[in-house]
């Protein structure tokens, strides 16, 4: 990042890792299998689209979104309850047709949109919070090429963080795996 | 979407039964023509926002804005003299105010039904359809939201209709489906509104990347949130995708559902009845694939989008269109039949009134653009000629809108009382709102279509054939 290298000269020339561009989805899926296999634990794909068995190849675990969204619905479903009983039972008893002040029928279906309401914040904000977005600085957003990601290009990134990672070995594993265009990324 | 864990081992495992009986292959039909590239989608998609402001989106643009003003003149007379204004006098407390908001909170109901509902049945044709629906329904339910609204008489108490504690320390009533109904509409226009946005982040994160000045730089990098693409965020994302999915199917159908308790709730002759919550999903889904058909068509041959929409998506579209225009059939016969099956005198007076009494003209306009014009979707080559299917799609629109007249004025007009029957007609202030909506719709959708990307690009190019893994492996 320049900014940082400004605050920081002893900073300057710190890699991030290193990139390396493939051209199909095939191709993109065996690199990432080899990646996976050779032990490494910090790197990423960048596809533009979904590509459907990657996240087997890349042995990544199902996602925890849905334990957002289950705890966004309980939330709701219990909001939407509570809220008729206080309003029409506790603070401002609503006699209607004579009927009980309160009902889990009729409160039924405002409870039902709540719950769909907060399910579907639930699943929102977990989606952002676990993908750390917005993040609107990335280092892999740091190089010439970088629309090829959101059009046509599939690419793997290796971080230096990663225990395994040594430059000259993971430039070596990029090439063999097929990887063209391979990069240093700045951070 | 994301059936994740499945990995390349699924495709090599066939029963040897097979090899035996050797079943023909049918072939997939594709769902971009011409196979086309990945870059040729995102440069198709990305050029409409990018290039020069074509001239007849200006003519479109202002004439939409020229229609759009009347419902707002209509709406400041009306605020101005007071609800009056409207064709309203007992019986008749509920006239166009509800068929309009019925019809365009229908229309909205194709939109998720492509986006929620087809993608949890896997059809993938709904790629190139679903961000162009999903604007529609944004669009459809603003233009809906206006009437309860305004219908409230002094809408500058509209807030009311939320639970909020106020001065008069009173709470709504919630065993009103009316007060159902608002948490059901909010909560749609929220949803849907969410479900089109983070539906459209990679897409914009297309449109960043291209991003020629600082401008459209600024704004589309506000607005993707920073995606990058990365593996790691598309496997949260695809989860909560099928998520939001998974969760606007209930929804979906309970909003028209709730729309139809409105009427159903009620005791008047020709409401009261159980067929309304299936009837009522139905006709909605069948309204907004009209909707969609008269959309897509025309912006299928202004960007000559026909290797993404293909023959094969415009036969999907028109026999779904075909099977819900049958069901609202359907739901119209049985309505008949239980009324004289019921045996209910008033039930029966009810449904010969609205065929033969003074709005017969009105049920069969219903009939025959709801019932009749659909069934030419049994013919291919009805389905193929274009222009005959935007026809269609436009009786559909004019029969749904119909069916939401019979249905609140017929029973209305001829409730128990012969004292106090009456006949509905609009004033110029009805016809002034209701027309100028076309005018709101039609403004927000042009503005869609230039600033944003109208298709899934991402979606798109995942299921196109190249997109697959093991293409040309086998």
């Amino acid at each position: 990042m320049r900014r940082r290298s400004k605050l920081n000269p002893a900073m300057t020339n710190n890699c991030y890792g290193l990139i390396a561009a493939f051209d199909t989805p095939a191709d993109v899926m065996q690199a990432a299998e080899k990646v996976r296999d050779a032990g490494y634990q910090r790197w990423d794909v960048i596809t533009p689209f979904p590509v459907h068995g990657l996240d087997g190849a890349m042995g990544l675990k199902r996602s925890r979104v849905p334990r957002f969204t289950l705890a966004g619905g309980i939330t709701g479903f219990i909001t939407g309850m509570l809220m008729v009983v206080y309003m029409n039972m506790v603070d401002y008893p609503l006699i209607v047709g004579g009927k009980p002040l309160f009902s889990p029928i009729f409160a039924f279906p405002v409870a039902y949109e709540l719950t769909i309401l907060f399910s579907a914040f639930g699943a929102i904000i977990g989606m952002f919070l676990l993908n750390r977005l917005p993040m609107h600085y990335h280092p892999v957003m740091n190089r010439d090429r970088v629309a090829q990601a959101s059009d046509n290009r599939f690419f793997i990134v290796l971080e230096s963080r990663d225990h395994h990672f040594k430059n000259e070995s993971a430039r070596e594993l990029l090439a063999e795996i097929g990887g063209k265009d391979i990069e240093e990324l700045e951070d | 979407m994301s059936e994740s864990t499945e990995t390349a081992v699924g495709v090599a495992e066939i029963p040897a039964v097979l090899k035996e009986i050797n079943p023909a292959v049918l072939k997939r039909p594709d769902l971009v023509g011409h196979n086309r590239s990945f870059s040729w989608i995102t440069e198709k998609i990305c050029t409409i926002t990018e290039e020069k402001t074509p001239k007849w989106w200006w003519i479109c643009f202002c004439v939409a804005g020229f229609i759009a003003s009347f419902t707002i003149t209509g709406l400041i007379y009306q605020v101005g003299t007071g609800v009056g204004v409207w064709g309203l006098a007992n019986p008749m407390n509920w006239g166009w105010a509800i068929v309009n908001f019925v019809f365009w909170i229908g229309i909205g109901h194709a939109g998720t039904l492509i986006s929620a509902i087809l993608c949890l049945l896997k059809q993938k044709w709904r790629t190139s359809i679903n961000r162009s629906a999903e604007a529609m329904t944004i669009f459809a339910v603003v233009c809906a939201g206006i009437f309860p609204v305004f219908h409230v008489g002094r809408v500058w108490f509209a807030y009311w209709l939320f639970p909020f504690p106020n001065a008069n320390t009173i709470w709504p009533n919630f065993r009103s489906p009316l007060l159902w109904d608002v948490f059901a509409v909010s909560t749609y226009a929220t949803v849907s509104v969410l479900f089109w946005y983070v539906g459209m982040i990679p897409d914009l994160a297309t449109l960043r990347d291209r991003a020629k000045n600082k401008v459209r730089q600024v704004l589309y990098g506000i607005f993707s949130m920073g995606w990058r693409g990365s593996n790691r965020h598309w496997n949260n994302y695809e989860m909560m995708y099928l998520l939001l999915a998974g969760l606007a199917t209930p929804l979906v159908l309970s909003v028209h559902t709730i729309v139809s308790f409105d009427f159903a709730v009620a005791l008047v002759p020709g409401w009261h009845t159980t067929i309304f919550p299936p009837y009522f999903v139905a006709g909605a889904i069948f309204s907004g694939f009209g909707m969609v058909l008269t959309l897509m068509l025309p912006l299928r041959a202004v960007y000559k989008l026909d290797d993404l929409i293909t023959q094969y998506h415009i036969d999907c579209m028109c026999k779904i269109t075909l099977a819900t225009g049958s069901m609202v059939g359907y739901a119209y016969a049985m309505e008949f039949f239980i009324a004289w099956y019921g045996s209910n005198p008033y039930e029966g007076f009810a449904f010969v009134n609205r065929a033969f009494g003074p709005y017969a003209w009105a049920y069969w306009i219903m009939i025959s653009c709801n019932v009749i014009s659909p069934q030419l979707f049994w013919f291919k080559k009805v389905r193929r000629n274009t222009a005959l299917v935007w026809v269609i799609s436009i009786f559909v629109n004019v029969g749904m809108w119909f069916e939401r007249f019979v249905i609140t004025v017929t029973s209305l007009a001829r409730e128990f009382m012969p004292s106090s029957w009456g006949y509905y007609s609009p004033t110029v202030v009805d016809i002034f709102t209701y027309v100028g909506t076309f005018g709101v719709f039609s403004v927000l959708f042009l503005l869609f279509v230039r600033f944003l990307p109208i298709m899934a690009m991402a979606e798109i190019k995942a299921v196109s054939p190249q997109a697959d893994p093991h293409h040309g492996h086998q």
